[in-house]
């Protein structure tokens, strides 16, 4: 990044302490039109999800599209979809910290809350795909009526601990580095609202003293975050790969399924940054190349995704294994040839465009790519998962699997879900770190010197 | 220390900054005249702070380390001896089957080492905390940084001259 011509850095100078202070805060004030409107859009979609849900768990399963022997369809493929997506956060908040880059100051809390929402969203579809959603509490560890205990050897009860260790650990990062800036706010706050961050703050003062543990605490976090979030997608990965099933028994499963979920969950920061910079006139914070950055990003794990997928086939010829063939064969010219290239399209070939500079610094772009790798990316989980169900073993079972307006009322519920929680957070915490993004500054010098980090 | 001819009420005083510069200058002078009882307030952490400052590392990596241990105890514990409680082969593998044992022993290390690096946090800086603390200013969070110097009477106002030598915008009683 150094190598680049021009920096793309706004001509204006750099934002003061006071300045940061002032605009971060400054989006915390009273909702406009535009977010008023988002969130009549959003009620109507959870409603829609809502009313689903209820007409499934009134008539059953049934109500969905599935197909025997496909039981495993859109539900489970939304489930990896938000997984997935949960995964750039990390990658932004700790990976890139232990990196010291310092771009990640920006972004980072923006993709964290991002990963926190998209983990409560993904942990609705285990319920939502059950038989009996009131016994949801029986996937927890804890012995069934006779002593007997959860397998330990089953990837379910794996993806159980992973998920929720996931879910417990994001939370914890996104909450502790929120104190230092709810502190911030706090003391630019009156009436209730001060009495009210002055309780969140947990009296934060940001004396040395603080900072010290938590600079210390905030690495180690970072730490620990690091291989949790690349175990949590290889464990999901191996829901599938532990089985026999032809298209998904294979071991490239584990790093290219956390190369996909880097890969699209680098797209959906992108589809929440640009209209959240322009909502909140966030362009001197969020500059392009922020925007650059996380283009390359996706560039770079585009091109992992792709060779993963050229793997997959060339694995399954040179395997010599008929079914296998068969099973590969059929996902790209059988039923599903649709999805599969919709899957390769979004996925391989749109991101090529992210090579040409003028794409990749251009907002309308890169936002329009976005939306193609969010939805390539939720290609992909389907094609693996309903490609492989519907063409086993037994050719008497195949079957032709789409999901039903139930399942779609679901997964349209299930983006409102996730947005209603993003759109409470920007307006009752900073989506842009304040202290990091006043770090990233060079700081208030009286001699002139060199600048920050 | 010689007894000054008129009592200083004062037991401590806070310097206001406005820049980096002037925060460090004025701590480095404190801490050469032996002042121990200092604090900083910095709307951001910075290393040329730590570095006058010279403290300790946080102990919170004791924490991080023992809560990882723990859980990784705990983790493996947990899946042998329930499946030591009700041996039921699956698969045909043994029953303790420690390959995928592992992902249980990491995820709660992972779990347990967080959760308790954050219970290091909270103990060892002393939070949450809802006394007012001494000479705070709500402008510390935004853009100025604050020394605050505690001491006997003599003590102070040698402090408030160092503060005022080293740039403090103003200097406040606690």
């Amino acid at each position: 990044m150094a190598a680049m011509a021009q920096p793309l850095r706004s001509h204006a100078p750099e934002p003061t302490y006071a300045e940061v202070n002032r605009d971060i805060i400054r989006t915390l004030d009273p909702p406009g039109a535009g977010w008023l409107a988002g969130m009549a859009v959003i009620l109507l979609g959870l409603s829609i999800g809502g009313y689903s849900f209820a007409k499934q768990l009134k008539y059953g399963l049934g109500v969905t599209g599935y197909t025997p022997p496909v039981f495993w369809g859109t539900y489970i493929t939304t489930f990896v979809f938000w997984v997935g997506i949960a995964h750039s956060g990390t990658l932004i908040s700790a990976i890139l910290f232990l990196f010291r880059s310092g771009w990640r100051a920006a972004v980072y809390r923006a993709a964290e809350a991002m990963t926190v929402f998209a983990v409560m969203t993904a942990g609705l579809f285990p319920v939502l795909h059950l038989g009996r959603a009131w016994f949801a509490y029986w996937v927890a560890p804890y012995p069934n009526i006779r002593g007997l205990w959860s397998n330990f050897k089953s990837p379910l009860v794996w993806d159980i601990f992973a998920i929720s260790t996931y879910l417990t650990v994001s939370a914890t990062f996104l909450i502790m580095g929120l104190i230092p800036d709810v502190a911030a706010i706090r003391d630019q706050a009156v009436g209730w609202r001060r009495r009210v961050y002055s309780v969140i703050a947990l009296g934060w003062r940001n004396s040395n003293n603080e900072w010290r543990h938590f600079m210390r605490m905030y690495l180690f976090l970072a730490g620990l975050s690091t291989p949790l979030v690349l175990s949590v997608h290889s464990v999901v990965s191996w829901d599938f790969a532990m089985a026999i099933v032809p298209g998904w028994h294979a071991t490239i499963f584990a790093p290219y399924f956390v190369a996909g979920a880097i890969f699209s969950g680098c797209g959906m920061v992108i589809t929440i940054l640009v209209p959240l910079r322009r909502g909140f006139h966030l362009e001197r914070y969020l500059e392009i190349r922020h925007f650059e950055n996380l283009a390359k990003l996706c560039l770079l794990t585009s091109t992992i995704v792709g060779y993963s997928y050229f793997t997959e086939y060339f694995i399954a010829w040179y395997s010599g294994n008929p079914i296998e063939r068969e099973s590969f064969y059929y996902r790209a010219f059988g039923q599903y040839w649709w999805a599969t290239w919709t899957m390769i399209t979004c996925n391989v070939f749109i991101p090529l465009l992210l090579w040409n500079k003028q794409v990749r610094t251009n907002l309308t772009w890169l936002f329009v790519i976005s939306i193609f790798i969010n939805i390539g990316m939720w290609f992909e989980r389907f094609v693996i998962i309903s490609t492989s169900l519907s063409h086993e073993f037994e050719p008497w079972q195949w079957a032709y699997y789409l999901p039903n307006h139930i399942e779609v009322g679901i997964i349209i519920g299930s983006f409102s879900w996730f947005s209603m929680w993003f759109m409470l957070f920007i307006k009752f915490f900073p989506a842009l770190a304040i202290s990091e993004v006043k770090e990233a500054l060079p700081p208030p010098q009286r001699a002139p010197a060199g600048g920050g980090h | 220390m010689a007894t000054p001819p008129v009592m200083d009420p004062r037991t401590g005083v806070v310097g206001v900054f406005g820049d980096l510069d002037g925060t460090v200058l004025a701590l480095r002078e404190l801490k050469a005249k032996g002042y121990d009882s200092i604090t900083v307030y910095s709307p951001v952490p910075r290393h040329e702070i730590d570095e006058v400052l010279d403290q300790p590392v946080s102990p919170v990596r004791l924490f991080t380390l023992i809560g990882g241990l723990t859980g990784c105890a705990l983790g493996f514990a947990y899946a042998i001896s329930t499946s030591l409680d009700w041996e039921l082969i699956t698969g045909g593998k043994p029953i303790v089957s420690l390959p995928p044992f592992i992902i249980i022993g990491f995820e709660c290390t992972i779990l347990i080492g967080a959760l308790s690096t954050v219970a290091g946090m909270f103990l060892n800086a002393r939070l949450p905390k809802f006394r007012k603390a001494a000479g705070y200013d709500p402008r510390f969070s935004a853009d100025k940084f604050g020394v605050l110097v505690f001491g006997g009477p003599a003590q102070v106002s040698a402090a408030e001259q160092i503060l005022r030598a080293a740039g403090a915008e103003e200097v406040n009683n606690v």
